[in-house]
């Protein structure tokens, strides 16, 4: 049965190359879009290096005072204290690591400035993040007690400060911004779209200029919770969210000023969302929006090969009324009709897939991100597929609906 | 076997209305052989489609088997014409994309049969009309009797107790058309229940009955 019409489905596409030109031209671009676009998405907010972990992590980065009335707000990063009284005291959680939110600095080879990012970061960061170590290891609670003057510095700043000569800079002495620093591990750098653990280089947080010691509640520092397994999370929030409860108003009330205090554990990707979102209502545009974004894209070309198959309906119909008269059920006319867009769609679909894999490799090698690492991985193939499949659905249901209520005895006179 | 009773049908179109078939009744017996006449637009295939199943009469009754068959829904109809009625067409309606022997297997694919068992009955049905040597080619490979004979194939690959066809000769020279005929006639002596449009009297003759038709209506 299938494999009739697919044999169908290629004699079609073969009778009018044309046509089926512009179809699959179509279909490939379209989906190619989509999967360049998933592809993003997924490097985005996915799980990869150095944040491998995220789908066990939370994400503890924005506070917000506002009053009941919304009408002032101020929000922003926590203090290290925060945190450190609020986060790392979770008992639900495996890990928590502080880290500062970014910064920036300057240090100079033979007179020429390089601008760095800096951060600064507990022990635990290396544990919560799954930085590659080429050299070297990370710093030690003895260098936070000591307040040492360490740092870990990425592969493209070691190459950059001291030249790529294949020898060992571990032990070597770095100078940012007239402080020395001893170099103890080199890792390999991460695309700059990894906010909270992207950096040029690494220091302990209590090695100058951390601001770590900083009063009050809103500071620069963010916060990464790791559960043992993602079923954990909700745990963990719940746990979050007493203890952000328990938080005596005068707090953050700053002379009467607030009488809310918005602090979450989130996901990445709640946590992304929430920073364009406030509330629930907020979502549900953002995603219609997105949602609509989604269907013009897929609903143009769509409705363009509704038309195309609509209007060869007609070149269809003497088979059309000899199946039913040989007791093909609408719906068996309806599927195959369907399926054969599908398997339109799919050949399209791996055209798209190339031309994705071609666009990906420009992007990666371009160097428009650094360490870009956007990837056809399995997650983005299955969507990719899912979004084929939605596509041949929504560019084959009516053709074919029409096709199968067509009437034998009209059907065989043409 | 097929009775009709009173039957009408009437075309509309937005400007005029067509009486095509006026108060017919037939009965077709099992094993009968029977052969509808007369002059063009008199309403043969008009009546040959409702008999078929493939069209509903505007009025009057039909019977399979002495069950009433306007109750039916689509889908019961769709089983009914798969399991009991093979059609011959006068221009084939040979589905070009497909090879020979896909052709002939269409009646099978909308019943519970195996690829294997399908391809088998096919080549049967192929054996019978004599082009078991053609069952790769494909429809535009083929002489208008080939094609024909292909379509017979189809419409018997099912084992339908009636087949239906509608000026099988029509666009076959004599000699095809004679040979045609002959397969229908063994057909019919095998137990096939034959209900033939045609033009030409020398082969209505060969027929079990005759049913005349003129202008819509039954005249003999
Ligand atoms: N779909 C239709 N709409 C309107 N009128 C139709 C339709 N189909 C057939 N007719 C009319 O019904 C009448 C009978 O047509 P039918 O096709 O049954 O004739 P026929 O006897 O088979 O003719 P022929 O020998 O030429 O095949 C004709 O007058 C025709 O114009
Ligand atoms: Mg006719």
């Amino acid at each position: 049965m299938l494999t009739n019409y697919i044999k169908i489905a290629w004699k079609v596409l073969l009778r009018h190359p044309f046509y089926t030109f512009i179809t699959l031209f179509g279909i490939t671009l379209t989906l190619t879009v989509l999967m360049v676009v998933t592809s993003f998405l997924d490097h985005l907010f996915g799980a990869h290096y150095p944040e491998e972990k995220r789908s066990r992590s939370l994400y503890i980065a924005t506070l917000i005072q506002t009053d009941s009335a919304n009408t002032t707000m101020s929000s922003g990063p926590a203090s290290f204290e925060f945190l450190k009284k609020y986060a790392k005291t979770l008992k639900t959680a495996e890990r928590v690591s502080v880290m500062n939110n970014f910064g920036f600095s300057n240090a100079y080879v033979n007179g020429k400035r390089i601008k760095l990012n800096t951060k600064y970061t507990d022990v635990e960061f290396w544990s919560v993040t799954d930085f590659e170590f080429l050299e070297g290891k990370p710093y030690d609670e003895t260098n936070i007690r000591n307040a040492d003057h360490v740092a870990v510095i990425t592969d493209a700043l070691r190459d950059q400060y001291f030249g790529f000569d294949g020898e060992s800079v571990v032990g070597k002495t770095i100078d940012i911004e007239n402080i020395n620093y001893r170099v103890i591990g080199v890792v390999k750098g991460s695309p700059p779209t990894r906010v909270y653990t992207y950096s040029d280089v690494y220091f302990p947080y209590t090695a100058p200029k951390s601001n770590y010691e900083e009063k009050g509640m809103r500071g620069r520092f963010v916060a990464i919770v790791l559960a043992k397994n993602p079923a954990d999370l909700p745990a963990i929030q719940a746990e979050f969210d007493s203890h952000i409860a328990r938080i005596p108003r005068s707090e953050y009330s700053d002379n009467n000023r607030f009488n809310v205090l918005i602090v979450k554990a989130d996901t990445y990707f709640d946590h992304f969302l929430s920073m364009f979102t406030r509330s629930d209502k907020d979502r549900i545009a953002l995603y219609a929006i997105v949602g609509l974004v989604l269907l013009m894209i897929m609903g143009l070309p769509a409705v363009n090969l509704v038309n195309v198959n609509v209007s060869r309906i007609l070149e269809r119909a003497s088979e059309i009324g000899v199946r039913k008269a040989f007791g093909a059920p609408a719906k068996a006319l309806l599927w195959q009709f369907i399926i054969e867009n599908i398997f339109i769609t799919f050949i399209g679909g791996a055209f798209a897939l190339i031309l994705t894999f071609a666009v990906i490799q420009f992007i990666n090698a371009s160097g428009w991100i650094a360490y870009a690492d956007l990837t056809i991985n399995l997650p983005v193939f299955l969507i990719s597929i899912l979004v084929c499949l939605v596509f041949g659905l929504l560019s084959g249901v009516l053709p074919a609906f029409r096709m199968s209520r067509l009437k034998i005895a009209e059907a065989l006179k043409v | 076997m097929i009775k009709l009773q009173n039957v009408e049908k009437v075309y509309r179109t937005s400007s005029i209305e067509t009486l095509a078939l006026n108060n017919i009744n037939i009965d077709v017996k099992k094993g009968e052989f029977v052969s509808i006449m007369g002059p063009s637009g008199c309403g043969k295939s008009t009546l040959l489609n409702i008999i078929g199943l493939l069209d509903a009469p505007s009025k009057g009754q039909i019977e399979i088997d002495g069950s009433p068959v306007e109750r039916y829904t689509d889908k019961h109809l769709a089983e009914l014409r798969n399991r009991k009625l093979g059609f011959i067409f006068q221009s084939f309606h040979l589905i070009n994309d497909l090879s020979v022997i896909d052709n002939v297997e269409i009646p099978l694919l909308y019943r519970n049969t195996s690829a294997k068992q399908r391809r088998e009955l096919a080549q049967e049905a192929l054996e019978k009309v004599g082009l078991s040597n053609r069952m790769k080619h494909f429809p535009k490979q083929l002489s208008g009797g080939q094609k024909q004979r292909v379509a017979i194939a189809r419409a018997i690959v099912g084992k339908p107790e009636i087949i239906l066809a509608d000026e099988p000769t029509g666009n076959l020279d004599s000699a095809m058309g004679n040979e045609i005929l002959g397969i229908l006639q063994k057909l019919n002596t095998d137990g096939a229940t034959i209900v033939m449009v045609t033009h030409d009297e020398a082969m209505a003759k060969k027929t079990d009955r005759l049913i005349r038709l003129f202008d819509g209506t039954q005249v003999s």
